[in-house]
């Protein structure tokens, strides 16, 4: 009975880091019909850069290593803050397949600033995770800072929601994605829209790997790995579509737990596979719009 | 050479006629004056420029950009990998026929189901079944070897009559080079009239306007399909090839980034001229190699590089080297 | 000898009804024009006949036989050709690759991929023929993309002749070009069709080229067929004149 619930906590703990990154992908492409390949190496940037700064400053105090978790996720919205003006801006023109060119260059230029700035080797900031300790759950020991993720995950989800369907911002934002001529028509500043969407999809991709970290570790690779288990989030879910990154993001969390507890051979291929199976049967996901 | 696209007549002159002969004594002769470790490595980059040409059947002539064809390029290179394993051979005939049957087994599986989209939606699809292969690759060891791989010793051509001599340098730097020169010349030859023929041109009318290519009587579907199958045999040919060469065989050559690096180097060619993707495939292969001797961040160069590519000059070297020229000549 | 017939064919786009129960017909041999104002349905219905949209309801019989359901491929085998009113061409190849490929597709040879394009000279002689009717033989290496806009609307046609088709749907072939330039293209495609005895449907808004090219005119409004007849009667139809607000063509 106990491995069914430390399974679910697993679950919803997987798909609380994948909804962080799946959530900033699929806003970016509902905003912007951009399918930033870079997206992944945000997600690791947060990681980098949290796991660096509680590694510098974790034997200050207790407190102040919460406190600077999420420097990850405001790392990584600077960094889109600078990168959308700078390369996705002049390419809005033109065709979609010189976005995943430019993008896949900035996965690679991004891999290399990481490695050069924390070296090759893994990092492992595990000192918030040690601090908040494991409780018992009927005969298992489960760590307390996991609950702290799937919280954070939670709280994304709640906050993006709102933020989307009940801000100003968010009218903008929607309207924007739903039509964009029609929106710049009307007077809305379409390139802050961007920058802003772009940043906000960046800072959750970041704050995944920066709440992460104390469990994961940040290591070379991470980027690229999570970039494609996004995608598979985003398809299943639908390109675009907040309830989809949040649906698909527990389908593929339960998922992968089961596969790695019962046929860890074939959990990758399985994904891969079902990602393949509904871009054939509905190409834009549970909850896209065509 | 063509500036404005793939489209413009292939002029077969004399003087063309020429710098092939050239370029193909040049070829021929190059084991005898150069180190064995540059004719390997030229080697490798022949390899590449035959992926390059197949997976730029798909770009340049009808308009489908793949992010998966690691894909064909593995099975190419893992079939080479299980003859030797499990039917304990080196002969290059069976590598090929074997490496052939099964690109193409592949293409058409994973072409079926691609050609029914396009643009993003077909990019995504073709990675996430290359990612498919890949997680089998990396995951079931007992068969691929995970990642450790799989060894490739050097094969044997002709039955046995050229056998695998104890000089693997030797072997690699000569005979195999010359293995590897025919395949290209002949996967050229072959490309060459494939593009220039009525099926080359109903691709690239697919690629221009898939609308009206339909109303000029075209299956469109069919002929997108057909497309496919050729570029993923090109490119798993280039596999089947590239596995004797390097000797191992890893879950690497099937994992994404390694598409990227097919988009990337044909993309540096140009992928709007027959010859760009194999001048890509060449630059690619000699820059990959002193940037990686010269910095650890070579990522980043390669990165850098396409970046600059993509926003400065979408036409890559060929398509930009040619357009100055056409300058030039306009201006004398 | 009727060479189209629809029957009870309909469109619908949401609410609207874009092409409601339509019996259209058309006659072998002869230049009809379809006319009527913005949203008529002229093109829908075009579209519904060539393939490019399916029908919600209705048949569509072409020499007897229902096409229907019928492929865009088959229905051009069957004889069924369009041209576009926003030209659609193959911008990156040439002129005469424009024109060679639904010759290569009319002949089965489409699909060949062992033998040069350039080198089939039958089908770049047939090429060079149809490009010399159409006026566009001095631009035969240029790309279709680099043609002037009357050109390229005269090239949208040719490619569509050079399926040599039975039938032939012309999508407002003048349109977007300067008025002195529509009765040459307009001559130049009549002259064509006549010549190959092909039956024509125009689709026109201007109606001096509709009153001096047809043979009959279909007047549609709001997705149904409004008044059918020659010139003439069509030009008495007090209904029409009004329904069309005030395009008495001069002379």
């Amino acid at each position: 009975m106990d491995l069914f619930v430390i399974q679910i906590l697993n679950s919803l703990y997987y798909a609380s880091t994948l909804f962080l990154i799946a959530c900033g992908l699929t806003l970016i492409y509902g905003v912007m019909r951009i399918v930033n390949l870079a997206h992944g190496s945000l997600y690791a940037l947060g990681a980098y850069v949290t796991a660096g700064v509680v590694l510098a400053l974790d034997t200050i105090h207790p407190a102040v290593v919460f406190l600077l978790l999420p420097a990850g996720a405001f790392a990584a919205a600077a960094g889109g803050a600078l990168l959308e003006p700078s390369i996705l801006r002049p390419l809005y023109q033109r065709a979609e397949e010189y976005q995943l060119l430019a993008t896949f260059g900035l996965l690679l230029i991004l891999e290399d600033v990481m490695r050069f700035l924390w070296g090759a080797l893994p990092l492992s900031p595990s000192t918030p995770a040690d601090l908040l300790g494991s409780s018992t759950i009927l005969a298992s020991t489960y760590p307390n800072y996991n609950f702290l993720v799937i919280a954070v995950g939670f709280v994304a989800a709640a906050g993006t929601w709102a933020f989307v369907y009940r801000t100003r911002f968010g009218v903008l934002v929607r309207a924007t994605s739903q039509d964009m001529r029609m929106a710049s028509a009307l007077g809305v500043d379409v390139k802050r829209v961007y920058v802003q969407a772009f940043t906000l999809g960046c800072f959750l991709a970041g704050l995944g790997g920066a709440i992460t970290v104390p469990i994961s570790g940040a290591a070379m690779g991470m980027g690229v790995d999570a970039l494609i288990l996004a995608f598979v989030v985003v398809v299943i879910g639908g390109l675009g579509s907040l309830e989809g990154a949040f649906v698909g993001a527990i389908i593929v969390g339960v998922i992968r737990t089961l596969g790695i507890n019962f046929f860890p051979e074939v959990e990758l291929a399985i994904l891969y596979l079902i990602a393949a199976v509904i871009l054939l049967v509905r190409p834009v996901g549970l909850f896209g719009r065509p | 050479m063509s500036v404005m696209g793939p489209s413009a007549n292939p002029v077969f002159t004399a003087r063309r006629f020429g710098w092939v002969i050239l370029l193909a004594i040049v070829l021929v002769v190059l084991p005898w004056v150069l180190p064995p470790y540059q004719t390997i490595l030229l080697s490798y980059g022949l390899i590449f420029a035959i992926a390059a040409l197949g997976f730029n059947l798909l770009l340049g002539y009808t308009g489908l950009l793949s992010f998966g064809h690691s894909a064909y390029f593995g099975v190419g290179a893992y079939t080479v990998a299980f003859l030797v394993k499990y039917l304990h051979t080196s002969s290059m005939e069976l590598f090929l026929i074997g490496g052939i049957v099964a690109s193409a087994a592949i293409s058409v599986l994973f072409g079926v189901i691609c050609v029914r989209y396009t643009r993003i939606f077909f990019a995504i699809l073709t990675l996430a079944l290359s990612q498919v292969l890949w997680s089998l690759a990396l995951k079931f060891y007992w068969v691929s070897g995970g990642t450790d791989g799989l060894r490739v010793p050097t094969p044997s051509l002709l039955g046995g009559l050229v056998g695998a001599t104890k000089d693997k340098v030797a072997f690699l730097s000569h005979t195999y080079y010359f293995v590897i020169l025919v395949a290209f010349a002949a996967c050229v030859g072959v490309m060459w009239v494939i593009v220039n023929s009525p099926f080359g041109k109903a691709l690239q009318a697919i690629r221009d306007n898939e609308t009206r290519a339909a109303f000029v009587g075209i299956q469109v579907r069919r002929f997108r399909g057909l497309a496919f199958l050729i570029s993923g045999l090109f490119t798993g040919l280039a596999g089947t090839l590239w596995a004797p060469l390097n000797g191992l065989v890893t879950p690497d050559i099937v994992y994404w980034p390694f598409s990227g690096r097919i988009v990337f180097l044909t993309v540096l060619g140009g992928f709007r001229t027959f010859t760009g993707p194999i001048i890509g495939a060449l630059v690619f292969n000699y820059l990959e190699t002193y940037a990686i001797a010269a910095t650890t961040y070579w990522q980043f160069v390669l990165g850098a590089i396409l970046v600059v590519l993509v926003m400065a000059m979408p036409a890559g070297i060929v398509g930009t080297v040619g357009r100055l020229g056409l300058r030039l000549r306009r201006a004398t | 000898m009727t060479l189209l017939a629809t029957s009870k064919l309909t469109k619908y786009f949401g609410d609207t009804h874009a092409v409601d129960r339509v019996d259209f017909s058309v006659r072998e041999g002869e230049v009809l024009a379809l006319i009527g104002s913005n949203g008529a349905g002229k093109t829908t219905l075009v579209n519904l006949i060539s393939g490019l949209l399916p029908p919600d309801s209705g048949t569509i019989a072409f020499r007897g036989a229902d096409v229907t359901a019928l492929p865009v491929h088959e229905r051009i085998q069957a004889g069924i050709a369009r041209s576009f009113q926003i030209v659609n061409l193959f911008d990156q190849l040439s002129t005469l690759d424009n024109i060679a490929l639904p010759i290569f597709s009319r002949k089965g040879k489409i699909r060949r991929l062992s033998s040069l394009a350039e080198r089939d000279s039958t089908v770049r002689d047939e090429a060079q023929e149809i490009l010399q009717e159409f006026g566009l033989h001095h631009k035969v290496s240029v790309p279709a993309g680099d043609l002037a806009q009357g050109e390229r609307k005269l090239l949208d046609v040719a490619v569509a002749y050079g399926l040599r088709p039975s039938l032939l749907f012309l999508d407002e072939p003048t349109s977007g070009v300067s008025t002195r330039e529509k009765a040459p293209i307009m001559d130049i495609i009549t002259c064509v069709v006549r010549a190959g005895r092909i039956t024509a449907v125009v689709i026109e808004h201007d109606m001096d080229v509709v009153f001096k090219y047809a043979d009959r005119i279909v007047v549609m409004h709001q997705g149904s067929i409004l008044a059918e007849g020659t010139p003439e009667q069509i030009w008495r139809n007090e209904q029409v004149t009004t329904t069309l607000l005030g395009t008495r063509p001069s002379a």
